[in-house]
């Protein structure tokens, strides 16, 4: 949109005003995000600019082999573990309900609905005091398997929503087409409905994968030591005493902050293209 | 009879009877089968989140430790009217159970009760029982009175006689600031004891602050998205994106290492000669609205973006050709259009930002803490666990009215994130 000859001086102001406020807002919005990662590579212990030079050292007390770094690596290690091992649940429970839920109306549809998406909402606080009195009874609190139930539960909403908004636009004609040519509701899944959801799917897994992620509030109250996540390292490391390492591992969640955002857009155009061919 | 037998009566309707029950029953299995999908996330949820949420608000309203550590007292406390001293069965019971449990150690779990009725209840029974007279001594009141003059005030017979049904509205009352007093009525707390309503009524401020500032920075921007030609509001739609996807501890840590007094925020001020001496911008009120607006702004952006897109720019040009101003047009035509955008962001970003609970723990001062923040508190470090209960169903209560709003308004459906 550009201003048109006739535009009037009033128009104008409106016209670079709004442009003027907005670029200011997403300076506000990116800024801090992008000013913190060059701060990891100080060498000095300050978070100031200028900066006297440059260094890796603070990477090197992640990777290295310190005992701070071993604690670090485990954390990592952690995270990877119970992320992966909730999304892949969290994907496939959340996605056969998605199917249900779109298959065929049944009473309390919507009902059902609003639970399955209901650890979205409730907020995080009471979700975990909640399971950390759950677990403390049968003995949880301290394991992986606990974190990893909780995130599960924690991811289930993102894939059921992605799920069924990729199942509103699904023909159920095509299955009807496969079953008349002899497969069976498995063979039909395979071969046609997965193929063309799978961008839901997936992008409800990156959720799912990001949503336990990130998580801390929940692991600072099932984890032990042993369990913690590198969230939960680096809350510990802010709580004392924000040291560059901080700032180190932050910047690598905000390079993989990245690539999940990136897939997603990838998923998303793939999915329209889908949507196009289905369509026509 | 079915529906295919009334429409054609006079045909051979024998075989229309059974084809039509049979696509009843198969329609049936139909939904049955989609149905069976959904249990196995339904139980799911049901044992890993729905049943130990439902079992940790229980103990909001729940009044266990009398009953089950001092049966015979609570018994005889319940057939006590509650009027002028207590009679000397009473008394005797309470010296025998107190007895009991001090034996069975279980005495401290009481105490820890009933000092959330009155504070100094703890140290008051456990000083009695280290000099428990034998119960079957003559004038016990008395005795007890001796070992301490506080057994002489109904209030602390009271306590116990209101601690002993299985249900106690207590724990709830203390979340608005409320106790019974000596007689079972309702009445204010003393003022150095009172807290959890000025914390309720911070959260729902600083939630509508928040949401404020969303949306008078939010909607311009969105407008921007929505009015910008593809290619330059893709690129804009990524960087909006980014601040989204970017886990919410990296963005508040950032915020923790800019807004410090030898932060960037602060060099880059004094540089620019905007001010002279560092301000103080976090570990107060002002560093968790910053937070805050960055890390919510997104979910106020996205569906007043996502309404503008639908609206046809024709109206705006068919406003302008009636000779309507530019600013006209935009309040008359276009703004109206787009409230269920701004209320659907509205109610997104209040009802996200009630539970919030890191960014101010991180970047507030102690007066900023939200209820989610005294929730944690009470579980983990006093260990009260009814007194955590209530504040999360008082924060329940909260987020389930504006969520109601919001089903109303757009639709549990809608929930989508960014789709």
């Amino acid at each position: 949109m550009t201003l048109p000859p006739y535009a009037t001086a009033g128009d104008r102001i409106w016209f670079y005003g709004l442009r003027i406020f907005c670029g200011l807002t997403f300076f506000f919005l990116v800024a801090p995000i992008l000013v913190i990662i060059p701060l990891s590579f100080n060498q000095d212990p300050f978070f100031t600019y200028p900066m006297e030079g440059y260094s890796l050292r603070w990477y090197a007390e992640i990777f290295g082999d310190g005992p701070l770094s071993l604690l670090w690596q485990r954390s990592m290690v952690n995270s990877v573990v119970i992320a992966i091992c909730s999304t892949v649940l969290a994907t496939a429970l959340g996605t056969l309900a998605a199917l249900g839920l779109n298959r065929a109306d049944f009473p309390f549809k919507n009902a059902i609905y609003a639970f399955l998406i209901s650890p979205m909402i409730v907020p995080i606080v009471v979700t975990a005091i909640g399971m950390f009195y759950f677990y403390a009874q049968i003995g949880l609190i301290g394991s992986l398997a606990g974190i990893i139930l909780a995130h599960t539960a924690i991811g289930v909403p993102f894939v059921v929503i992605t799920v069924s908004a990729a199942l509103a636009g699904f023909d159920e004609n095509l299955v009807r087409a496969g079953s008349i040519m002899g497969a069976g509701p498995m063979r039909v899944f395979r071969k046609v409905t997965l193929p063309i959801i799978f961008p839901g799917v997936a992008s409800g897994g990156l959720f799912a994968f990001a949503a336990s992620w990130d998580e801390i509030v929940i692991v600072l109250f099932l984890a032990n030591a042993e369990q913690h996540t590198s969230p939960r390292r680096m809350w510990s490391g802010i709580r004392e005493h924000i040291s560059p390492t901080i700032i180190a591992a932050a910047t690598l969640l905000i390079l993989l902050s990245i690539v999940l955002m990136l897939t997603m857009e990838w998923l998303r155009r793939r999915s329209d293209r889908m949507r196009g061919i289905t369509q026509t | 009879m079915t529906a295919v037998d009334q429409t054609y009566p006079h045909h051979g309707s024998e075989g229309r009877v059974a084809l039509a029950d049979q696509l009843r029953r198969a329609e049936r299995s139909r939904k049955i089968r989609a149905f069976g999908l959904t249990v196995p996330l339904i139980l799911f949820l049901l044992i890993t989140f729905a049943i130990p949420i439902a079992q940790v608000l229980f103990q909001g309203v729940k009044n266990g430790e009398m009953t089950q550590i001092m049966p015979g007292l609570t018994e005889e406390l319940e057939t006590w009217d509650g009027q002028g001293m207590p009679p000397e069965r009473v008394v005797e019971s309470f010296v025998r159970d107190v007895a009991a449990a001090s034996e069975n150690q279980t005495l401290a779990r009481v105490a820890k009760r009933l000092n959330f009725s009155i504070s100094g209840y703890r140290s008051l029974l456990l000083k009695t029982a280290r000099r428990l007279p034998s119960p079957d001594q003559s004038d016990l009141l008395q005795a007890l009175v001796e070992i301490d003059t506080r057994w002489s005030e109904r209030r602390y017979w009271t306590a116990m006689k209101q601690a002993s049904p299985r249900f106690t509205l207590e724990y709830l009352l203390t979340t608005v600031d409320r106790q019974f007093d000596a007689d079972g009525e309702i009445v204010r707390k003393p003022p150095e004891t009172s807290l959890y309503l000025t914390v309720l009524m911070r959260t729902l401020w600083i939630s509508m602050s928040v949401t404020l500032i969303c949306v008078i920075i939010g909607y311009p921007m969105a407008y921007l998205l929505a009015t910008l030609p593809a290619k330059y509001s893709n690129i804009l739609l990524l960087l909006l994106l980014l601040p989204f996807w970017t886990s919410l501890l990296v963005r508040t840590t950032a915020w923790l290492v800019l807004l410090q007094n030898q932060g960037v925020v602060n060099d880059a001020g004094i540089w620019l000669g905007l001010w002279e001496e560092p301000l103080q911008l976090i570990r107060n009120r002002l560093g968790v609205y910053i937070a805050m607006v960055h890390i919510l702004l997104p979910f106020m952006v996205l569906p007043i973006y996502s309404v503008m897109k639908g609206i046809s720019p024709f109206h705006l040009k068919a406003a302008a050709s009636l000779g309507a101003r530019p600013v006209r047009s935009f309040l008359k035509v276009y703004a109206p259009q787009t409230i269920a955008g701004v209320g659907a962001g509205s109610l997104l970003v209040f009802i996200i930002t009630l539970g919030f609970y890191i960014t101010p723990a991180l970047v507030g001062g102690p007066g900023d803490q939200m209820l989610s923040y005294f929730i944690a508190f009470s579980a983990n470090s006093t260990v009260n666990w009814g007194l955590a209960a209530a504040l999360s169903l008082m924060l329940m209560l909260c987020v389930g009215v504006f969520f109601a709003f919001y089903s109303r308004l757009v639709g549990v459906r809608s929930l989508g994130t960014g789709s």
